[in-house]
């Protein structure tokens, strides 16, 4: 079986800078995989070269085994961990815009998400509240039928009903196919949703493991583990 | 259901014990047909397929069993039912055993304190 996401050998320079050594990882389809490490560990560095946005000094990244390009962005919902959305943009216009590039946009299910989310249509981004704009986002990422989802940080500086929101949309809407990874550092409130968690530190995987497994092996949870980890 | 979970132990074992209570307590009845692994693991705040392992779980001690199409159902085998109901109470018995030991009481003091302990209710 082809991996949806594989890195083989992966280091990524920024000039003298090292934010990614050494990467090697593989994310089989149908898995929920949580990218955990403190601050400037190199998440974002990550999911990055995975779409294309960076370009592997060293190494290579495969998406369903194609590097990344025109091919792999097709397959590829990504959400950024900054609004990328043009802020004058209504939901209407946002459907739009995702239904010309994305042609595995399902316009359907994003109308049933934000007609649940009790939405003014018309209302503008550049309108909404901060938690308001990170769920029409995630409803257009998540409306996508991708094979690989891109999650940076879904759930950052929004408030706790904000988070089960957003974790409820992203377990109600993947493809039972389809990989999703997401980046966080809040890891209690993820925990749940992932089968698998990666820890990154410095730039390195620390650790490939699944939640189950690390809860059996040390009688923790992954939020405690990961404390005792990366205790400063 | 009560869908809060313990930081000690894996996830999926912690759903199996939650509907095997709902199964023995008959809050969820024999021949009951269950909801989708996708809407249980949706109202758990679970990932999916740690819902369908629980259910895995459960199908192989003949607690659930799955129709091809119609999706799945609680055993209406009550014998079945009856025996992970004696060996939940096994398990309770056990725990409660350790924590009295701890305190400093052995098998009769145990058994005399939770005597006691009724004849108190009645009065």
């Amino acid at each position: 079986m082809t991996a949806t996401f594989e890195c083989k050998g992966l280091s990524k320079n920024f000039g003298s800078t090292q934010a990614l050594e050494d990467v090697n990882i593989s994310i089989a389809p149908g898995r929920v995989v949580g990218l955990l490490g403190p601050n400037g560990s190199g998440k974002t560095t990550l999911i990055k070269l995975a779409n294309g946005l960076l370009t592997p000094s060293e190494g290579e990244v495969l998406i369903c085994g194609d590097h990344p390009g025109v091919e792999s962005k097709a397959v590829v919902s990504y959400l950024p961990d900054k609004t990328c959305m043009p802020l004058w943009m209504n939901a209407l216009q946002l459907m739009d815009f995702f239904q010309d590039f994305y042609q595995d946009f399902d316009r359907q299910r994003a109308e049933n998400m934000l007609q649940r989310l009790g939405l003014d249509d018309r209302q503008r981004l550049r309108q909404m509240s901060k938690g308001t704009r990170e769920k029409v986002q995630l409803i257009m990422v998540m409306s996508r039928k991708a094979k690989l989802y891109l999650l940076d940080e879904p759930i950052g500086g929004v408030d706790p009903a904000t988070r089960d929101y957003i974790l409820d949309t992203i377990i109600r809407n993947y493809d039972p196919e389809a990989a999703v990874v997401i980046s966080t550092h809040l890891i209690s409130d993820v925990e749940k949703i992932l089968d698998e968690v990666l820890f990154i530190n410095r730039g390195r995987i620390m650790l490939q493991a699944s939640v189950d497994d690390i809860r059996q092996q040390y009688g923790k949870s992954v939020d405690e583990y990961f404390r005792e980890v990366f205790k400063c | 259901m009560d869908w809060t979970f313990n930081n000690d132990m894996p996830i999926y074992t912690q759903l199996v014990d939650k509907i095997k209570l709902s199964i023995v307590s008959g809050q969820l009845p024999p021949g009951e047909k269950l909801s989708t692994v996708r809407d249980l693991a949706s109202e758990a705040k679970v990932n999916p397929n740690t819902m369908q392992r629980a259910f895995q779980e459960l199908e192989r001690e003949g607690l659930v069993f799955s129709q091809r199409s119609n999706g799945r159902f609680v055993t209406e085998d009550m014998e079945v039912i009856m025996e992970a109901k004696r060996a939940m109470a096994q398990e309770y018995i056990r725990g409660f055993m350790e924590n009295m030991e701890k305190l400093g009481y052995t098998g009769e003091d145990i058994i005399s304190l939770i005597r006691g302990g009724k004849e108190e209710d009645k009065q």
